[in-house]
């Protein structure tokens, strides 16, 4: 096939998918979204002849934009822009996961700073207050105390860009210390590895050891679901366990890393991945 | 493997000869992030900064 790889950094994410792509003989035509120009009158010629996309953007705000443009081009692109719309912003993830029913952090959205701490002090302490747009446990925190509450609050409304001043407040979750990622291409689970601190923020961003994951059916079934709900794609769907041995989606990637998860877990994760891009594309070539 | 040197503290840097344009590399000495820009000759510059919107 014709992949087009999109791209802003090759970390060794995007390196293990060139490579696997590469091995297989298919064309690559790596484009780096910092150098092109997407005009709403029709794509270049270059991406005429291609089969599908890849999009590895680093930046959300560059995915969010360039999977539009190539679905307007007619070209297949993964993830499709609905399900990078819906899994980027985190009020957008919850209402979905809340309205279909799937287990998720009680959660709440205040639009000014005295509403958001009038909710904090409702749903009480702990909690966490998240940026709507964010990844890398950047930029949350965890609210101990009514203090606490308002310093963060006034930080956010005082320092941020608009986005900040729409408060994303949820529930603490008293997990064991760890949180689970499962890799899944259209709700089929590649691989799962915890993330274990004794940090509250358990991101392998933030230093958190990994270790690979037996995925039980009742958390293979929440990834369907969460999958489902949000549109398919692949995606890395964050779970807590809960202290009646039940678990909570909160939060779904679509731009998921999958290193650390190839490295702990005995799977070749992107050989699985570019197999599923193969299937896409061969469906999407009968059909267009 | 390749030579080259960090764009910052000039330090020696051996690259896989299958480095790619796009690929980010750290030096050992002095820790900054580097982008590959060229591939042949292999050209580097220091990596763009962290945004709020980079990530998953």
């Amino acid at each position: 096939m014709n992949v087009g790889f999109l791209y802003s950094q090759i970390r060794a994410d995007e390196k293990l998918l060139l490579t696997e792509l590469r091995s297989r003989g298919h064309d690559i035509l790596k484009i780096d979204v910092r150098k092109h120009q997407f005009s709403i009158q029709g794509p270049p010629s270059e991406f005429k002849d291609l089969d599908i996309v890849i999009d590895r953007c680093i930046a959300q705000s560059q995915s969010k934009f360039a999977s539009l443009f190539f679905a307007s081009y007619g070209i297949p692109v993964i993830n499709d822009p609905m399900v990078v719309e819906r899994c980027s912003d985190k009020v957008k993830t919850s209402l979905l996961l809340a309205n279909a029913g799937i287990p998720t952090p009680e959660t709440t959205i205040a639009f000014s700073p005295e509403s958001a701490l009038e909710t904090i002090e409702t749903m009480g302490y702990p909690c966490v207050i998240k940026p709507i747009v964010g990844s890398w446990g950047r930029l949350m925190a965890k609210i101990d105390t009514r203090a606490a509450a308002e310093a963060i609050i006034e930080h956010k409304a005082t320092l941020g860009h608009y986005e900040h001043k729409i408060f994303y407040i949820q529930k603490f979750i008293n997990k064991p210390n760890r949180d689970i990622r499962v890799v899944a291409v259209d709700g089929n689970a590649i691989a799962a590895m915890t993330r274990t601190s004794t940090h509250w923020l358990t991101n392998a961003a933030k230093g958190a050891t990994v270790d690979a994951y037996d995925i039980p059916k009742e958390v293979a079934s929440l990834v369907q679901k969460a999958s489902e709900v949000v549109g398919g794609g692949l995606l890395g769907v964050d779970l807590m366990e809960l202290d009646d041995g039940g678990f909570t989606v909160h939060e779904i990637n679509p731009g998921t890393e999958f290193k650390a998860l190839n490295e702990c877990a005995n799977v070749d994760v992107p050989s699985h991945i570019i197999n599923w891009i193969e299937s896409v594309a061969n469906k999407k070539g009968e059909t267009r | 493997m390749t030579s080259t040197t960090c764009v910052e503290c000039g330090s020696e840097l051996t690259i896989s000869d299958d480095v790619e344009s796009g690929e980010i590399l750290d030096c050992d000495t002095c820790g900054t992030e580097l982008e590959v820009i060229g591939v042949d000759p292999v050209e580097l510059s220091k990596a763009p900064e962290l945004e709020e919107d980079w990530g998953e």
